[in-house]
């Protein structure tokens, strides 16, 4: 008796599981469907149009961006401003990385001193990485006015939040074994940091701070342009004059640099893993 | 005079899951104890309890003639100097060589700053090479240990604890991820350990074979209580089914 329930029960349970599946993904559907039909009729958004203007504008900045002789005259000076930029993100992402390894270490399972700090690390982390960079710069021009200092402590913020809490999972991940055998062997904080924590999570911390390096290389080029400071500062100059086609050239160069900055790191990063 | 003493030792983690009740038990100098039981029944407790990676909630403990639980984090590490560790998991650092590992069983002896920068005097670092070649690893010195076999690094483990110059070795399932050939081998290297150099050894185990065979000792613990305490000789299957809280004919044990 027992199992002809079961035969009989067993499929159509199984069927209602994808009816049940089917269901989900149709209202999901139509849910994402309305949304986008509400924010369009507020914003009057035309989907043709919009599709219909692209191949507009790129005929546009075909025409425009294309660098002329006056641009390419224009390189040495963006190339100055291109690697005071880059070498600003470098020098920025470097010492925010040292900053963030000593202080992870108060905010990690692994290392920390009291369970008060390891918390108030979190939360001061949580708090820089969620204000992103932009706003950071905004907030700081009150403070320090249009400057390249502006700049430098605004990716410093936001790197500083972002890595700490990265640093505090890579070390919980790959350090809480050793830690735990080097307090064993009567090893002191200060002892285990140097001789377990950074040889086994270094590697990882590497790989994080050049990723940072590339993001804060393409961060700094949108900071310059609020602060005037960068290559940030010579687009929206040339921008602004409607001198496109140099516009367009430190685009290039912008494109060029982060491309090249990636396949380096990508290199790197394989050499130490 | 005992080398540790357990008094009514209770553990309870966050104030809810008990761990250990009321453990009470004293272990002689040179003696190899045993320590089996089912999974989560307190026994890495027991020996986390000893060197203070765990704080027991009641009891003492006292160790070399110290109180551990009242110990300063200056006498901890003094402590921690006597008692070397071995893991389930070697916890090793893997990307360093397997002499840097060994030399870390200095640190508990040198200053803050020295430990820290890593400088070992001559004589550590021939100590060092004198124990990797019993433990026979001196081919594997520079090797970085994530190169190592799990035996291996097992090794390195027993080398690690052995530069401590410790008169207890804690093993917490030295042999729980390991082939049987490596197993005996890592068994037979502290059984030597402990009858040559005269070092105490306590031996959590989940092989109730393996610890009838090396331990002269055998502590059976059931949820963070000793049932049985005594010889290997006296434990008779109806103690060990009392332990493992299991049937006749349920144990692999039983399969032969």
């Amino acid at each position: 008796m027992d199992n002809i329930v079961e035969k009989v029960l067993k499929p159509q349970n199984q069927t209602s599981v994808f009816i049940k599946r089917k269901r989900t993904f149709t209202l999901a559907f139509l849910g994402v469907a309305a949304l986008f039909g509400i924010s369009a009729a507020i914003t009057n958004y035309d989907v043709i149009d919009g599709f219909e203007s692209i191949p507009k504008a790129a005929y546009w900045m075909a025409r425009n961006f294309i660098p002329d002789e006056k641009a390419w005259s224009r390189l040495p000076d963006i190339l100055a401003k291109l690697s005071e930029t880059a070498l600003v993100s470098v020098a920025v992402t470097v010492c925010a990385a040292i900053c963030a390894f000593f202080f992870s270490l108060l905010g990690t399972e692994t290392t920390k001193t009291a369970r008060w700090l390891a918390r108030t690390v979190r939360i001061v982390a949580a708090f820089f990485r969620n204000v992103p960079d932009v706003v950071w710069a905004i907030l700081l021009l009150f403070s320090f006015g249009q400057n390249i200092l502006t700049g430098f402590f605004a990716l410093f913020f936001a790197t500083f939040g972002l890595l700490t809490r990265t640093f505090i999972e890579t070390i919980d991940e790959v350090s809480a074994s050793c830690v735990e055998a080097l307090h064993a062997t009567g090893a002191t904080g200060l002892q285990t940091v140097f001789n377990g924590v950074i040889p086994s999570s270094l590697p990882e911390i590497i790989s994080w701070v050049l990723y940072m390096i590339e993001t804060n290389i393409r961060a700094s080029t949108l900071i310059g342009v609020l602060t005037a400071t960068g290559i940030g500062y010579l687009f929206d100059l040339y921008y602004k004059r409607m001198d496109y086609s140099s516009a367009g050239l430190v685009v290039t160069s912008i494109v060029i640099l982060v491309i090249t900055i990636e396949m380096l790191s990508n290199k790197t990063r394989k050499v130490i893993m | 005079m005992p080398i540790l003493e357990f008094k009514n030792v209770s553990k309870i983690y966050n104030n809810i899951t008990k761990a250990l009740t009321e453990v009470s038990f004293s272990v002689d100098e040179g003696e190899f104890v045993s320590i089996i039981g089912p999974s989560g029944s307190g026994k890495s407790t027991i020996l986390r309890c000893i060197n203070r990676l765990v704080d027991v909630t009641q009891g003492s403990i006292i160790f070399d003639g110290h109180d551990v639980n009242r110990a300063d984090k200056k006498e901890i590490r003094q402590l921690r100097k006597k008692a070397g560790m071995i893991f389930q998991h070697y916890n090793l650092v893997n990307r360093l060589s397997v002499i840097e590992n060994v030399l870390h069983g200095r640190l508990g002896y040198k200053s803050v700053i020295a430990g820290a920068i890593g400088r070992y005097t001559e004589e550590e670092k021939e100590k060092a090479f004198q124990i990797l070649a019993k433990l026979g690893l001196t081919e594997q010195a520079y090797k970085r240990c994530d190169e190592l076999s799990g035996g291996q690094k097992q090794r390195v483990g027993i080398a690690r604890s052995l530069m401590q110059e410790p008169r207890l070795i804690l093993c917490d399932e030295p042999i729980a991820s390991l082939d049987p050939s490596s197993s005996k081998i890592i068994m037979d290297h502290l059984s030597i350990i402990n009858e040559t150099m005269r070092i105490t050894c306590i031996v959590n185990l989940h092989q109730v074979d393996v610890a009838l065979r090396y331990a002269k000792r055998i502590i059976g613990i059931t949820a963070g209580q000793i049932v049985y305490d005594g010889p290997p000789d006296e434990l008779t299957k109806v103690m060990i089914y009392e332990i493992y809280q299991s049937d006749e004919g349920e144990l692999i044990t039983d399969v032969r």
